[in-house]
C-alpha cells in the first residue's frame, strides 16, 4: 500500500486529521532543511510535501517565493531535492511527496524524474501547473511505479469538472483554500465549509487543504470538513523571523500545536 | 496544396506546442474567456463594434509606405513598411486592447489587469480602460518602469494603476508572474488582457485573432502598390503578437518568406540577450509549452535587451510551431545593429522606430543589399520611438 493511502486509513481510524508539513528545498540552507523537515516529523508530521524551488512560481504568495529565492540563490538543484528526500526516507516511514512547477520536471525529463523520486522513496508528485488533462503520461508513469500524482481542486472549480478530477485521483485530492496564491491568513474563508462540502460530495478520495491553513485553530475547524491539511507559509514565516539557529526549533514547536490539534 | 488542419487544436496546441499549464484555479475562468470568445468574436454586433473602434478610434487602416530612400541608400531590395506606429498609442498593441477590451465588457467584467513589458500593452490597455469606463491596473517589471518612464506617465494621465514589480528579474517575465497572481487571487471579478501571443490557451489564438489585421491590411494595401505579394515578411519576434498579426496573412503562401527577428542583446552568453527560438529549450512558463530560455536545471534564465519590449525568455507557441516545421525562419539583431538602424531610418526617411521595431528593420536592412531591385521586403513598423528617446538619446550622446 502506498504511504499516502496508509496515512489516512490510520488517521481515519484515529479521527484525525492528516498534517503535512511543506519545506522548501535549500530554505534556509540545505542542510538546515533537512533538519527542518526532520524536525517536523519528530514534531508529529503524518506527510511531509518537499518544494522544489522555481524561479518563477506563479501559485505563491511573497513567503513562499522569498524561501524559493533563497534556495535558488543558494544553488540549489533539482538532484538536491531528490537526495533531501532519501536522506528523509532513511530516517522515516512517513509519506512523502515532491511538490514542484512544471518546468523544472520537463527539463529533467517526466518519466526519468517520475523513477527517480520513486527511487528516492516519494510516494506522490505534487506539480500546481499541470492539470489533469495534461497529466495523462505523468500519472500513467506514476502508477506503474506506486507514485500518486495529485489533483487539485479550487473554489473556482465546476462541479462536473470535480466529479471527473475524482475520477482518477490518487492518495488525495488538494484542495486550494482560496481563490488565490499561497500565504499565511489569519482567517480561514467563511466559504470554505461549503467548498470542501461540495467536493467531498463529488470526490471520494481524502481532501487535503492548503493555502492559508496556518494555526492550531485552523486545523480544529477543518474537521469533519477534510481529512488532512498542509501547512507552508505560517512555517516559513516562522523559520525566517527566529534566525538560523532557533527557527526550526520554534517552527517544530508550531507543527507540535499543530500536531495537537489535528 | 491541402490546408492542413486549423491550429491551434481544441486543447490550444500547435504542434508540441501550446495548452494550458495553469493552476487549477485559473481554469473555469479559461474555459469562460474561450466561450466569449468563440461566441462574440464573429458575431455581427462584436465585429461592427470592433471596427468601427478600429477606424474611427484607433486610426486603421495604418499605411503601408514605400521607403524609396532607405532602400536606395541600400542599394538593392525595395523595403516597405507596415505603419503600426501609426496607430493610436503608437503601436500594435492597440488592436488586441481594443478586441479583448470588448471581450471584457461583454463578459461583465469591471476590473481589467495587464501586463506590459515596454509599457505599449499597457498604454494600449489603459486606454481602452478609459474609453470603456473599466478599472485598470498594469503590473510593469521595476527595470522597465525605469526606463520606459514616460510610458508609466501615459499610464497614469489615463487613469489607470500601475503596480511596479520588484521581485525576480523585473522585467515583463515578473510582470506576468505579478498579473497571475492577482488574477488567481480576483479571477471571479478581473478581466485579464494578455497583450502577447503567448500565455495559456486561448491567449495565443486570441491575440493572433484581434492582431490579424495587420496582415489583412498589408496584404491587398502591397498588392494595390507593387501588383503582388512580398518575397519577404520580417517582425520583430519577443511573445511574438506583431510578427504572428502580420505573418498570418502570407502562411499559406509558400513564395513569402517569413523572418522573425529577436533580441540579440549584448551576445549570445546566457543572460545576454532574448534569442529564445536561436538558443531556447521546450519548457512551461506562464501557461503554455514552447521554448524556453532556461539553464540545465529548468530554471528560467535572466534576459537582455535594449528594447525593453524583447526582453522576455519565451516566445508563443505559434512561432515555436513555424520555427520546428520551418514555415518561418528566426535571426537574431543585437543591440547596437537595431540602434544603427534606428538612426538609419530616421535619417533616411524621417521615421522615428521604437527599438522593438528597429530589429526587423536592421535584419531587413541586412537582406535588401543581397536582394534584386524588383524584389519586396513588407517589414513590419510595429511601434514608434517616442517612447524611447531617453535611451536613444543616451546612444546618440555617447557618439554610439
Amino acid at each position: 500500500m502506498n504511504r499516502i493511502d496508509a496515512a489516512f486509513a490510520a488517521a481515519a481510524d484515529a479521527r484525525r486529521l492528516v498534517l503535512a508539513p511543506y519545506t522548501t528545498v535549500g530554505f534556509p540552507t540545505l542542510a538546515a532543511s533537512l533538519e527542518l523537515a526532520l524536525a517536523y516529523v519528530d514534531a508529529g508530521a503524518d506527510m511531509l510535501e518537499i518544494g522544489m524551488p522555481f524561479s518563477d512560481p506563479i501559485a505563491d504568495g511573497p513567503t513562499v517565493q522569498a524561501a524559493s529565492q533563497i534556495a535558488l540563490d543558494g544553488g540549489v538543484r533539482l538532484d538536491d531535492a531528490l537526495s533531501l528526500i532519501a536522506q528523509i526516507r532513511a530516517r522515516t516511514e512517513i509519506p512523502l511527496l515532491l511538490m514542484g512547477y512544471a518546468n523544472p520536471f520537463m527539463r529533467r525529463g517526466f518519466g526519468a524524474l517520475v523513477r527517480e523520486a520513486a527511487d528516492a522513496g516519494a510516494d506522490g508528485l505534487i506539480v500546481p501547473d499541470v492539470l489533469p488533462e495534461h497529466a495523462g503520461g505523468l500519472e500513467a508513469l506514476g502508477a506503474e511505479l506506486d507514485l500518486h500524482v495529485i489533483r487539485f481542486a479550487a473554489p473556482t472549480t465546476p462541479t462536473e469538472r470535480l466529479a471527473r478530477i475524482g475520477e482518477g485521483a490518487r492518495g488525495f485530492v488538494y484542495c486550494v483554500s482560496v481563490t488565490g496564491v499561497t500565504g499565511s491568513r489569519p482567517e480561514l474563508a467563511a466559504s470554505l465549509p461549503a467548498y470542501l462540502k461540495r467536493v467531498g460530495r463529488a470526490v471520494r478520495a481524502p481532501r487535503m487543504v492548503g493555502f492559508g491553513i496556518s494555526t492550531p485553530e485552523h486545523l480544529r475547524r477543518l474537521r469533519g470538513l477534510a481529512e488532512g491539511a498542509i501547512v507552508a507559509s505560517a512555517l516559513i514565516d516562522i523559520v525566517r523571523a527566529n534566525g538560523a539557529r532557533r527557527g526550526a526549533a520554534a517552527a517544530a514547536n508550531h507543527v507540535r500545536k499543530l500536531a495537537a490539534a489535528r | 496544396m491541402t490546408r492542413p488542419p486549423a491550429l491551434p487544436d481544441a486543447a490550444g496546441y500547435f504542434g508540441a506546442y501550446g495548452g494550458r499549464y495553469v493552476p487549477e484555479t485559473l481554469v473555469a475562468a479559461l474555459d469562460e474567456l474561450e466561450a466569449a470568445f468563440e461566441r462574440h468574436h464573429r458575431a455581427p454586433a462584436f465585429a461592427a463594434e470592433l471596427a468601427e473602434l478600429l477606424t474611427n478610434y484607433a486610426g486603421r487602416p495604418t499605411p503601408v509606405y514605400h521607403a524609396r530612400r532607405l532602400s536606395q541608400r541600400l542599394g538593392g531590395g525595395q523595403l516597405y513598411l507596415k505603419r503600426e506606429d501609426l496607430a493610436h498609442t503608437g503601436a500594435h498593441k492597440i488592436n488586441n486592447a481594443l478586441g479583448q477590451g470588448l471581450l471584457a465588457r461583454v463578459s461583465g467584467k469591471r476590473r481589467v489587469i495587464a501586463e506590459t513589458g515596454a509599457g505599449q500593452h499597457g498604454v494600449a490597455t489603459a486606454t481602452v480602460c478609459a474609453m470603456l469606463g473599466l478599472d485598470c491596473v498594469v503590473y510593469m517589471g521595476a527595470e522597465d518602469v525605469r526606463r520606459q518612464a514616460l510610458n508609466v506617465a501615459r499610464m497614469h494621465t489615463l487613469g489607470a494603476e500601475v503596480i511596479s514589480v520588484t521581485s525576480g528579474t523585473q522585467t515583463l517575465k515578473d510582470a506576468i508572474n505579478e498579473a497571475l497572481r492577482d488574477w488567481v487571487t480576483n479571477v471571479e471579478t478581473t478581466f485579464y488582457l494578455f497583450g502577447s501571443a503567448t500565455g495559456p490557451h486561448p491567449y495565443p489564438k486570441i491575440v493572433r485573432e484581434f492582431q490579424r489585421v495587420i496582415g489583412r491590411e498589408a496584404r491587398p494595401q502591397l498588392a494595390d502598390m507593387c501588383g503582388g505579394l512580398p518575397d519577404a515578411v520580417v517582425a520583430c519576434v519577443n511573445g511574438g503578437s506583431n510578427a504572428i498579426g502580420i505573418f498570418d496573412a502570407f502562411i499559406d503562401d509558400p513564395g513569402v518568406e517569413l523572418i522573425g527577428v529577436e533580441a540579440g542583446g549584448r551576445g549570445p552568453a546566457p543572460g545576454d540577450h532574448a534569442a529564445t527560438l536561436a538558443h531556447g529549450a521546450p519548457g512551461i512558463l506562464h501557461g503554455s509549452r514552447s521554448l524556453l530560455l532556461q539553464n540545465d536545471d529548468g530554471q528560467v534564465l535572466g534576459t537582455h535587451s535594449v528594447a525593453a519590449g524583447l526582453d522576455y525568455p519565451g516566445v508563443g507557441p505559434e512561432h515555436a510551431w513555424l520555427h520546428e516545421t520551418g514555415r518561418a525562419r528566426y535571426v537574431a539583431v543585437d543591440d547596437a545593429e537595431a540602434m544603427r538602424a534606428l538612426r538609419l531610418l530616421a535619417q533616411t526617411e524621417g521615421i522615428i522606430a521604437a527599438l522593438e521595431s528597429a530589429h526587423a528593420v536592421a535584419h531587413a536592412a541586412r537582406m535588401a543589399p543581397d536582394a534584386d531591385p524588383a524584389q519586396v521586403i513588407l517589414v513590419n513598423l510595429s511601434g514608434r520611438g517616442d517612447k524611447d528617446m531617453e535611451t536613444i538619446a543616451a546612444h546618440v550622446d555617447a557618439g554610439a
